[in-house]
């Protein structure tokens, strides 16, 4: 893999959180919301639910919330925050030549084997960013910048949570002994 | 003072224009600091690669440092400012699932997205995985609804919590981190040797 052509068209990683961080704090300043994703897939996912079985929804309180009656899903800054990082990360994928198929797996499993990986851990995180009301940006990104005491107390859950497990899944993405 | 009353000053049309280009940003960001790609994401918990580390508290302090600032100033208004609600214990559970989802998976949501627009194929099984995940929460959450109310503590600040002045809180969360891209580098460099 050309890990070092790659390595050199990224970012430093300070400059990358140095221009984050200005947009977050752009962000709060002019719509006083920080950044997010998780909630505006939810947004997208109930809008499609809600297409099919629309009774299924309004029965469901959860998504009733977002979708029920005639209530419009799409309709809520986070799902054009979304759109906007669908567009933006294409088009700096685009200018570096990085918009290409393939598969990032670690050296040892195959590309087949990574899928349903991403897969689990994919419904895992979807799953636990809504019992946790946001997710790496909505919740430890945003709520860390304005101090919530909740979103720090999320923040060391998750890196508890990589950082016990890395052991058992190093199979994954480290190059084998 | 900002915040400001987008539906007043710019209408929805203005608004939502504004989130896309936010959204614009934090895309265009996120794929250029090589979020994109789950391996470099994963070493992060394996101390090989820290750009998670030092990208998202780099962020989180200059925010947070600017916020701080510019409401002392009075330009800002922190009382309007969204914070998120404290639900401690659904947060703190949620936060262990997603760093199992985060070493098994290799991303997080927003990641994913830059993944899966730029043709990654294990990004867009993530996201596949991550929209099953946010439905199956919809369909569960009734039979633990006391549970994910719990430990409420609504808008609940670190400077609250430790009763420290709001200043000196900022201070010592910069101090932490410029002392946790310090200690992380260390512990790199003694397991993989120093960068060449």
């Amino acid at each position: 893999m050309n890990n070092v052509a790659d390595k050199t068209s990224y970012w430093n990683p300070y400059l990358s959180g140095v221009m984050l961080g200005l947009l977050l704090f752009l962000s709060f300043f002019l719509t006083s919301h920080g950044l997010g994703a998780s909630g505006g897939v939810n947004r997208i996912a109930v809008a499609v639910e809600d297409l099919i079985v629309p009774e299924h929804v309004d029965r469901t309180p959860y998504i009733a919330q977002m979708a029920g009656g005639d209530r419009a899903p799409l309709s809520h800054w986070i799902v054009w925050q979304v759109v906007g990082v669908l567009f933006g990360g294409f088009v700096s994928g685009l200018l570096r030549g990085r918009v290409k198929v393939q598969t990032y797996h670690g050296p040892q499993i195959s590309s087949r084997t990574r899928w349903g990986y991403a897969f689990v851990g994919g419904a895992l995180m979807g799953y636990g960013a809504r019992l946790a009301r946001g997710c790496t940006s909505g919740q430890a990104l945003s709520g860390g910048a304005v101090m919530s005491v909740g979103s720090w107390a999320f923040m060391l859950a998750v890196f508890a949570g990589g950082y016990g497990l890395a052991w058992f899944f190093r199979h994954l993405w480290q190059a084998g002994e | 003072m900002a915040p400001f009353d987008l539906q007043a000053s710019i209408g929805s049309t203005g608004s939502y224009l504004l989130y896309l280009a936010i959204g614009f940003g934090f895309g265009f960001i996120l794929e250029s600091a090589g979020f994109g790609d789950a391996r470099r994401l994963a070493a992060q918990f394996y101390f090989r690669e820290l750009r998670v580390l030092k990208v998202m508290f780099t962020a989180i302090i200059v925010a947070m440092t600017l916020i701080f600032w510019s409401t002392a100033l009075g330009l800002l208004d922190y009382n309007e400012v969204w914070v998120n609600p404290t639900y401690l214990w659904p947060g703190i559970v949620g936060g262990l699932i997603m760093g199992a989802g985060f070493i098994i998976g290799g991303y997080c949501p927003g990641t994913s997205l830059v993944s899966m627009v730029t043709l990654k194929l294990d990004g867009t099984f993530f996201f596949l995985g991550l929209v099953t995940g946010i439905l199956a929460f919809g369909e569960t959450v009734g039979y633990f609804n006391e549970f994910w109310h719990s430990s409420a503590m609504g808008r609940f600040t670190l400077p609250e919590f430790l009763h420290l002045e709001t200043g000196l809180v900022v201070f010592l969360v910069v101090c932490m981190a410029l002392a946790m891209f310090i200690g992380f580098e260390w512990i790199r460099d003694a397991v993989y040797g120093k960068e060449k």
